[in-house]
């Protein structure tokens, strides 16, 4: 297990140096497009852009160009937004980075529940009407964009039925914790469950699918030919078997969404995290910041991967010898 | 005076119904297993010969099968039980192995957890005796250093020793019987040889009876007392073994017997039986053997039953005269 | 073939082979009558060309029927509604500033009333709906041609060319999807693209198209390659090879007929995939340009009207929902027609 471990660490830190490579030359070397007025910003002067050229060494070679643009971001921490003078990137990340924790953590935590209750719901009773009717919600969760179920959310509690059902609502934005615990779960009650409603019905989906799956090989006749009851068996055979890979998949979700791609949700509901910084950057193509949250984004997504693969590994021991 | 039998099949029907009509598995099978006896169901693949256990212990999960007939074991009837009645039944009195140890095992427990929980199902153990017992079940099945390997995952065993520790595993609660479906079918011929040994030494410890279904008429040879030969979900011959080795009624286990391959024989070519397997969706009115049957008479448009002799029958229309002189024949 | 014991006696029907009175059956004939009797498919292949043909019908509606250019700006325009001659932006009940008209419900008259610029909704949800169904569909193309070469190449040559293979993909799929479309559109969708002899405009469709299908390469890549590895290990492979057929015909006979499937059951959801991310990329705003509508674009469009003329951005969302719902219904009952045991991740 430890062999593995280390592997498995070593295999995630080269990923994120490709990765950082693939960040500088997307930025920086695409063929046909000047990085220095991307970094400046749009309407830069021509001494702003004399001094980016020099600050991120673009006059020479490629290579002292990466080293360069790592120096700014990682050691002097010192990269500043062109757009937002003087504002430091690194920090800002760091600031939004809770927010988004917050909004992630709450969601996951209702997603998990509701959706693997909903899996194991719909595969004890196959064939019964529960069961399409959790995966007719499943399917309908896979095709809704998240922004839009968003605002359909805030259309609903913001508008139309502000006035009755709703008007406890507040409009949208966050409160710190630490601040006014009530509030910040009162301002991430429908975030939260906006999100949560499309990754529940994901893994409803993928759960029933793999019991059902599962229910249906040899060990699970063993089982039965052992003598242990219906639910025994679902629950203490099938599931376990079926339960690493709603790990596996939610150790890929659970990544992706801290490390940004909670990004519409945020903006709809007027979260700052870092998704929503990675939007208002887009918007006046920051590029510095965009940089530095592409960047943590990859971050967190290669942590999650190698987490959730050293956590397979656990969960499956046919997997520690590959 | 005969101890009464073990398990008593009577008339035996599993029916699958299909979009292409009645599907039927098992059609008629009737058979008797005494206490200690080893009973061996032979046939080619479809013919019923693993449907017909596995409808008896409730395994058939299909929605669309219908199952008639009586089973009893130890003079209860067990067709029709709920699966709460036929809990304490499997694994408790009647133990069952399968054919693909690969498989049979549930991947993420350990083997020594996998039969403890089988036998903490049953008896009132502790952990600990269950523990104790596991690990002296591995030693008896032949798996070196149980102590240790009770701790290992399935995948850590080999196909042979897995198979070991599903036998030591079905046996562990001392069910008076033992169902083994095709045990052997999916190890090396060496490997097959230490398991059916295996298998005859524990049923002389534990003094079950074993079922055994195989494709293989050397494996009847090796371990049966008793044959049922199927064919199409029917039963084509039925008896002592001795009797259906040396004196086979039905043209089938003539096929089936001269289809194994003997050491002394000049054979340039192995017998086959012309044709193929009859699919059990166009088992014809009559005999279902007719079409691939050298010796067909007119008769064979209506289907023969099960007759015969004291404990030797056939389903088959040829008489003995008949018989004779085909036997006859071939010799010359 | 003829090995009828299953495995599992539950599937004991399903095992026989289907050697009806019609003789026996290919599996693809079986799969496609399966794929017939699978009602909820059916539905939803019918609601997929339903909306294809209204999409493409686009520039009928708009010329013809209704009358209205979809594209230019109409902020002064006025429509025949009811008798009168109305605004199609109007001033407000309260007095306060002004909103286009809502929904008229007549069918070839702003059926869903005006946008912001005095545009037909109606006749923009129709030619967004192509741009949607474009560019998910290409891409989805794309997506697959490219995911099964490569997921052929690392996964039958196996060594080098694997270890490449496979960075690349771990690479591309480390990096956040939607973090990857965000940076490639960012820098190529606002300036165009030009390498060589190859120049690509800055508002040309192409370009979400492939930035949108390279990303998703590995989702397909990845499990392609273990089907290809699997299917190396089985004998008929082994006897092929040791036959001494060429590489490239035992990939064109043996392998790619048992990778079809897989890649069958893919394409809708990859359909659906990528029509979602390019919503969401021309929300944002790197996504289609305009003049070019999406559906996503639309939805943007709509924002500022949400609360006082919120069909603007329901619409276009609605039929997101449904089309996408209905490819994800069709890929169910590709798979169970075709791949029962694959293992689809159904994750945005």
């Amino acid at each position: 297990m430890l062999s593995f471990t280390l592997r498995r660490v070593l295999s995630a830190v080269l990923v994120l140096f490709a990765i950082s490579i693939a960040v500088f030359l997307i930025f920086f070397a695409t063929p046909g497009v000047d990085p220095a007025a991307r970094i400046a910003g749009r309407s830069a002067s021509p001494a702003t852009l004399a001094h980016v050229r020099a600050a991120f060494g673009l006059n020479r070679p490629i290579f002292i160009r990466y080293l360069l643009m790592m120096d700014h971001l990682f050691i002097k921490r010192d990269l500043t937004s062109y757009v937002n003078v003087g504002l430091k990137v690194v920090p800002q990340v760091l600031k939004a980075a809770p927010v988004t924790l917050a909004l992630v953590s709450g969601a996951a935590v209702i997603w998990l529940v509701v959706g693997v209750l909903g899996g194991i719901v719909a595969a004890a009773n196959r064939g019964k009407f529960i069961d399409p009717l959790v995966m007719f919600i499943g399917i309908a969760a896979v095709s809704v964009p998240a922004y839009w179920l968003g605002e359909v959310v805030n259309l609903i509690t913001q508008s139309r039925l502000h006035s009755s059902l709703f008007w406890w609502v507040p409009s949208g934005g966050y409160v710190p914790f630490t601040q006014n615990p009530w509030q910040w779960a009162l301002h991430l009650l429908f975030p939260w469950l906006t999100l949560a409603a499309l990754y529940a019905g994901i893994y409803a989906r993928v759960l029933r699918a793999e019991l059902v799956n599962a229910m249906n090989e040899d060990y699970v006749r063993t089982a039965r030919a052992k003598g242990l009851s219906e639910r025994r068996i679902l629950m203490k055979h099938a599931l376990r078997c079926s339960l690493v890979s709603i790990v596996s998949l939610f150790g890929l979700d659970f990544g992706a969404l801290i490390g940004g791609a909670a990004l519409l949700t945020e903006v709809v509901f007027g979260l700052q995290g870092v998704g929503m910084l990675t939007y208002t950057s887009l918007q006046n193509l920051d590029l510095p910041v965009i940089m530095a949250c592409v960047l943590y984004g990859s971050f967190f997504v290669v942590l999650a991967n190698a987490v959730v693969d050293i956590l397979y590994a656990f969960l499956d021991p046919r997997v520690r010898v590959a | 005076m005969p101890d009464s039998p073990v398990l008593k099949v009577q008339d035996l029907k599993v029916t699958f119904a299909t979009r292409q009509g009645p599907l039927r598995a098992v059609d008629g099978l009737s058979f008797d297993v005494a206490p200690k006896e080893v009973v061996g169901i032979v046939g080619e693949s479809g013919s019923g010969k693993s449907v017909s256990m596995y409808s008896m212990l409730g395994l058939v999960r299909d929605a669309n099968v219908s199952i008639s007939g009586s089973v009893k074991f130890q003079g209860r009837e067990i067709l029709g039980l709920s699966d709460q009645e036929m809990q304490p039944i499997r694994g408790g009195e009647i133990g069952m192995i399968f054919q693909d140890p690969m498989t049979a095992l549930t991947p993420v427990y350990t083997v020594g957890w996998q039969i403890i929980e089988q036998l903490r199902t049953h008896t009132d153990m502790t952990k600990a005796q269950a523990r104790e017992r596991a690990i002296e079940l591995l030693g008896e099945v032949g798996i070196p250093d149980p102590r240790n390997r009770v701790d290992h995952y399935p995948h850590e065993f080999s196909g042979g020793m897995r198979q070991r520790v599903v036998i030591a595993m079905a046996l562990s609660c001392n069910p008076k019987l033992l169902i083994a479906d095709e045990p052997t079918t999916a190890l090396d011929v060496t490997t097959q040889a230490q398991i059916l040994d295996l298998m005859l030494k524990l049923q002389d410890t534990y003094n079950s009876s074993i079922v055994i279904i195989t494709h293989d008429m050397g494996v009847i040879a090796e371990m049966a007392h008793k044959v049922v030969v199927m064919y199409a979900g029917r039963p084509a011959e039925i008896g002592p073994e001795l009797d259906v080795v040396r004196n086979p009624r039905h043209p089938y286990t003539w096929g089936l017997l001269g289809a194994v391959p003997r050491v002394e024989a000049r054979n340039d070519r192995l017998t086959t039986i012309r044709g193929n397997a009859v699919s059990p969706l166009e088992i014809p009115e009559g005999c279902a053997f007719a079409d691939r049957c050298d010796y067909r008479m007119e008769i064979c448009t209506k289907r023969p039953q099960l007759k015969g002799t004291s404990d030797h029958l056939d389903a088959c229309w040829l008489s003995d005269e008949q018989r004779v002189s085909i036997r006859s024949k071939a010799a010359s | 073939m003829g090995e009828v014991v299953p495995s599992a006696v539950d599937n004991t029907t399903a095992a026989i082979a289907p050697a009806t009175a019609r003789g026996p059956e290919s599996p693809w004939r079986s799969s496609l009558r399966q794929l017939r009797r699978n009602k909820a498919s059916m539905a939803a292949l019918g609601v997929l060309i339903f909306v294809t043909l209204i999409c493409l019908c686009a520039p009928l509606y708009a010329n013809d029927w209704a009358h209205v250019n979809a594209f230019s700006s109409n902020i002064s325009g006025r429509i025949f509604l009811n008798g009168h001659w109305r605004s199609v932006i109007q001033a407000n009940s309260s007095g306060y500033g002004e909103s286009p008209i809502g929904p008229t419900w007549h069918i070839s008259n702003y059926f869903l009333g005006a946008d912001s610029q005095g545009r037909d909704v109606f006749a923009r949800l129709l030619y967004g709906g192509r741009d949607s169904l474009l560019i998910g569909t290409a891409s989805a193309l794309i997506c697959v041609f490219f995911a099964t070469i490569s997921g052929l190449a690392a996964g039958y040559f196996g060594g080098v060319i694997d270890w490449i293979v496979s960075r690349l993909l771990d690479i591309t799929w480390a990096f956040p999807v939607y973090l990857l479309a965000i940076s490639l559109s960012v820098i190529l969708v606002t300036s165009g693209f030009s390498v060589g002899p190859i120049h690509v405009q800055a508002g040309s469709l192409l370009l979400p198209i492939i930035i949108i299908a390279l990303i998703y390469v590995p989702y397909v890549a990845r499990p392609l390659r273990g089907i290809v590895m699997t299917l190396k290990e089985r004998e008929f492979i082994q006897a092929a090879i040791g036959s001494g057929a060429s590489d490239w015909r035992i990939l064109r006979k043996e392998i790619l007929p048992n990778v079809a499937p897989s890649i069958i059951v893919f394409f809708p959801l990859m359909v659906a995939f990528n029509m979602l991310t390019e919503s969401a990329l021309s929300f944002l705003g790197v996504g289609v340009q305009p003049p070019n509508a999406s559906w996503g674009t639309i939805i943007n469009d709509g924002l500022e009207l949400l609360y006082t003329r919120p069909w603007v951005a329901m619409a276009p969302g609605l039929m997101i929902v449904i089309t996408a719902g209905a490819l994800n219904l069709l890929g169910d009952g590709f798979r169970d027609a075709f791949d029962p045991k694959a293992k689809l991740r159904g994750s945005i």
